[in-house]
């Protein structure tokens, strides 16, 4: 008796599926524009959603980390049904763009609305909103008078002070990179192995992590991008942690972006751009500012009240694409410095 | 019949495309990586690695084998309830219990948190789990299952009368254990020790969680980090060649032993033990399951609990990502387990050295860590979609569109080269107890072809393929990268909320997903696991 159910359950899965399956080739050929997506759903949709309704143009998605994205885009070739890509970094949308998966686009729209350090210099990608990544103290435990920039927590003074997060996550090799365009690799080599020596505990899996480790006490500083400290101090703002702007006398913050380029083999160029636009536009930058406490790429739209309360900054204005070209240099030389 | 013969020859020939794929990499030139990997890491990744393959498979050894004799032997208090319940781990994604064991037991976790309250100290004794022991521990609660299900099943049929047996030799009950019970379930033991090798090896997100640098994370950062997807199938070939050889030794090994199955036991009175040694195993089993799985359930609801309350929650949604899971895991089940028993028939029919490496070849997909098996599979797949689209066009005039992508099939494609050696090693196993001499025996009362298959041999199979299909199941359902990469627009999945929350460190809000995964888990576990049980 409760085989034949159990036979049943399956029999009628698969047969349910299998119609789906023959459905689901067979999609109207309506206005519709594909992206491929390494920004998470909850940090994208709304802003597909404005723009459908907005323009009528429906948005496919799908989202997956940047280096599957990447190589199923080279796989697909000129079959690819993708019209847009969109990553959390600049490294690789540089890392597209060099393998010849984008093409530039001309358009006064984004040329108006975003800065020129967070573009290609060729046109094939656009930053859309500026993820910040800077130093984070223990209010407890450090004075801001005591930090000045990232290059200073090599110094021994903060000895078994400073907690890190892997520098297997993109954000840091893209700060060491921007450090090697700034300092050159000998001596960037030698901050990163300060920091090294500098550590309380191992590297950490997240910045969320890393946050906590310096709430709690095993550290004192941190370097983490800002919006995780957003959503950490809004969860439980009694935390005793607090930002620091560093290098603003020289350089800048580290920023870096989540930006997008239109794929060279896309079926839907012109929707794709209309939505690239639309990304850049007042709405648009508006709801990145809200979903996830970023700055917006666009100077003249504000930014969130809580984030506004954090200060205002000097960024670092070097453009973003040599954080691509030196990615491999940085991992690297995190490698020889004993940074895992 | 010669139709049979070719069914391991296909299967092999389906792995091989995306195992090809990837070391033909081997004939590029070695790269600038390579030596830079040389210089640094290598030699720490290979050590890393080697302890971290060892420690698993010996800790899996210990639980898996110890409770699989167990809950098959002898009779302890809550002894039916622990052998269903201990398979309930394998629900658990093995990254999901790394969070959450880090989660509990790190720095910053309530356990370190409340002994620093209390004792006012800084608790430097404190051991770090952020290490080889940490994640070894980890894996080994996560992947034991594998071991303690095969396992169990042999010893359920013929523990208690190699007992017997034992018993009659002389041997008491210690040595009957270790001189003839173990050897005699050496290749259900053998086949979940293979499986938790491959899945160690293949492992992405327990190692990311506690940061600990392996084989495959060095694979990981040549390919994403250093944008050398040649490098990364270069080290993914030394992977597989390494597998290969270990399944070949293993093999080797297997092959001196024959194991004839006598008639199905019927059932043989269980071993009573004495209270004070029933309660030991009885307490035993209660730490293993509440390490594995009680207390990684209880962090889960409470961080479900807390992210429920936090924001709206979309409970349409919620149950189309869940219906995706089941009904993709359920179809990639039915699938995969049909292919495996047709290449252990053929296998079994064509006794031959080559039919024998074609099945080993067809079970090496379970051994490379899922992006690079996706992007494998993924790379042939869409190129011979291009040229079917292109065969149509330009043969028939024919615009047909692509055919194979946006639809399931590079899905289960891709499932079935990872997931055949999973449901392989059970239904495998099964298969050897079915002897010549008992086909010998139902020919001679009559029955040949279909009819002996279906009365004599599913019978016997029975167990193995329900321990294969449930081990696809909850495989399938935890699998990420293949999923995230083959998925159609729109057939998003509870793993891939929780790798979408995960990836930006938002583990409170993936804790939803992930609890409405292992309950789903348990579904099939808890049914098949009765239908074993009679």
């Amino acid at each position: 008796m409760f085989k034949l159910n159990m036979n049943n359950f399956f029999a009628s899965g698969a047969c349910a599926i299998f119609a789906i399956f023959l459905l689901a080739g067979q999609s109207a050929r309506a206005q519709e524009v594909v992206v491929y997506s390494a920004r998470i759903e909850q940090l994208i949709k709304p802003m597909f959603d404005a723009f459908t309704k907005e323009t009528g143009i429906k948005v496919k998605y799908t989202t997956d980390n940047e280096g599957a994205l990447l190589a199923r885009l080279e796989a697909e070739g000129k079959n690819t049904p993708a019209d847009m890509l969109i990553t959390a970094d600049a490294g690789n949308l540089w890392a597209a763009a060099r393998a010849g998966l984008l093409k530039p686009v001309q358009s006064d729209v984004l040329e108006k609305n975003i800065p020129a350090h967070l573009q290609d210099p060729q046109n094939e990608w656009f930053g859309l909103s500026i993820r910040a990544r800077t130093i984070i103290y223990n209010t407890n435990k450090v004075k801001p008078g005591e930090l000045s920039t990232y290059e200073d927590l090599a110094d021994p003074k903060w000895n078994k002070r400073l907690c890190l997060r892997t520098s297997k996550k993109v954000y840091n090799q893209s700060l060491v990179a921007m450090m090697i365009a700034e300092h050159g690799e000998a001596e960037t080599e030698k901050i990163v192995k300060g920091w090294v020596a500098n550590l309380a505990t191992d590297p950490l899996s997240d910045d969320t992590r890393a946050l906590e480790f310096v709430a709690a006490g095993k550290c004192d500083v941190t370097i983490v991008n800002t919006y995780y400290y957003g959503r950490l101090m809004q969860k439980d703002p009694k935390l005793p942690l607090a930002v620091f702007w560093p290098n603003q006398s020289q350089g800048g913050v580290h920023v870096n972006i989540s930006g997008a380029g239109i794929t060279r083999y896309g079926k839907h160029p012109q929707a794709a751009i209309q939505l690239l636009e639309f990304l850049s536009s007042d709405k648009a930058q508006n709801l990145f500012a809200d979903v996830n406490m970023e700055y917006p790429a666009n100077p003249n739209i504000k930014v969130d009240a809580f984030v506004a309360s954090w200060g205002d900054f000097k960024q670092n204005p070097m453009n973003l694409a040599k954080a691509g070209e030196l990615q491999t240099a940085a991992v690297k030389l995190m490698d020889r410095a004993g940074y895992r | 019949m010669s139709l049979w013969r070719i069914v391991p020859f296909l299967a092999a020939a389906l792995v091989l495309a995306p195992v090809g794929v990837i070391m033909s990499s081997l004939f590029a030139p070695v790269g600038e990586v390579w030596q830079h990997l040389i210089e640094t890491t290598l030699s720490l990744l290979l050590i890393n690695t080697f302890w971290l393959a060892t420690g698993v498979v010996t800790g899996t050894l210990l639980l898996g084998v110890s409770l699989a004799w167990f809950t098959a032997v002898y009779e302890f208090p809550g002894r039916r309830f622990f052998s269903w319940a201990l398979l309930l781990p394998m629900a658990m994604p093995a990254y999901v219990m790394a969070f959450v064991v880090l989660g509990v037991f790190d720095f910053t976790g309530p356990l370190q948190t409340s002994l620093r309250a209390w004792l006012h100290s800084d608790l430097a004794w404190f051991p770090d789990i952020r290490n080889t022991v940490g994640v070894v521990i980890v894996m080994t609660l996560a992947f034991y299952p594998y071991v303690y299900l095969l396992t169990r099943n042999a010893f359920l049929s013929q523990g208690k009368r190699s007992l017997e047996v034992a018993q009659s030799l002389g041997f008491n009950r210690t040595q009957g254990f270790f001189k003839v019970a173990l050897p005699l379930a050496r290749p259900w033991i053998a086949g979940g020790m293979m499986l938790v090798l491959m899945e160690t090896l293949a492992d992405f997100g327990t190692v990311a969680v506690f940061n600990y640098n392996t084989f495959t994370t060095a694979i990981y950062k040549a390919w994403f980090s250093m944008f050398s997807l040649t490098a990364a199938s270069q080290l993914a070939s030394l992977l597989i060649i390494i597998v290969f050889v270990v399944i070949v030794l293993e093999q080797q090994f297997r092959m001196r032993m024959r194991y004839a199955e006598t008639k199905r036991s019927e059932r043989a009175q269980r071993i009573q033990l004495r209270s004070r040694h029933g309660w030991m195993v009885t307490g035993f089993a209660l730490s293993v399951l509440f390490l594995a799985f009680v207390l990684p359930v209880a962090q889960l609801i409470f961080w479900a609990m807390r992210s429920l309350m936090a924001r709206e929650f979309d409970l349409a949604r919620y149950l189309e990502f869940l219906w995706h899971s089941i009904s993709l895991s359920g179809l990639a089940a039915l699938l995969i387990s049909a292919v495996v028993i047709a290449i252990v028939y053929a296998a079994r029919r064509y006794p031959h050295f080559s039919t024998r490496y074609a099945v080993r070849i067809a079970t090496i997909g379970y051994a490379l860590p899922g992006t690079v098996l996706a992007i494998g599979v993924y790379v042939p797949m869409t190129w011979l979609d291009g040229q079917l689209s292109d065969f149509l066009l330009h043969g028939f005039n024919l615009e047909s569109g692509h055919l194979i992508q946006g639809t399931l099939v590079i899905m289960l494609m891709a499932y079935l080269i990872r997931f055949m050696a999973v449901s392989h090693y059970p239904i495998d196993s099964a298969m050897q107890r079915i002897t010549h001499s008992i086909d010998e025996a139902a020919m001679s009362l009559g029955l040949h072809g279909w009819a002996m298959i279906r009365k004599i041999h599913i019978p016997i199979l029975k167990p193995g393929i329900y321990t294969a299909a449930i081990l696809i199941f909850v495989d399938v359902m935890k699998e990420m990268p293949i999923t995230l990469m083959t998925r159609p627009f729109g057939w998003d999945t509870l793993a891939v909320r929780i790798y979408e929350l995960t990836s930006e460190g938002q583990w409170e809000h993936a804790a939803v997903p992930a609890g409405t995964l292992v309950l789903a888990g348990l579904i099939p576990i808890y049914l098949l696991m009765r239908q074993t049980e009679q």
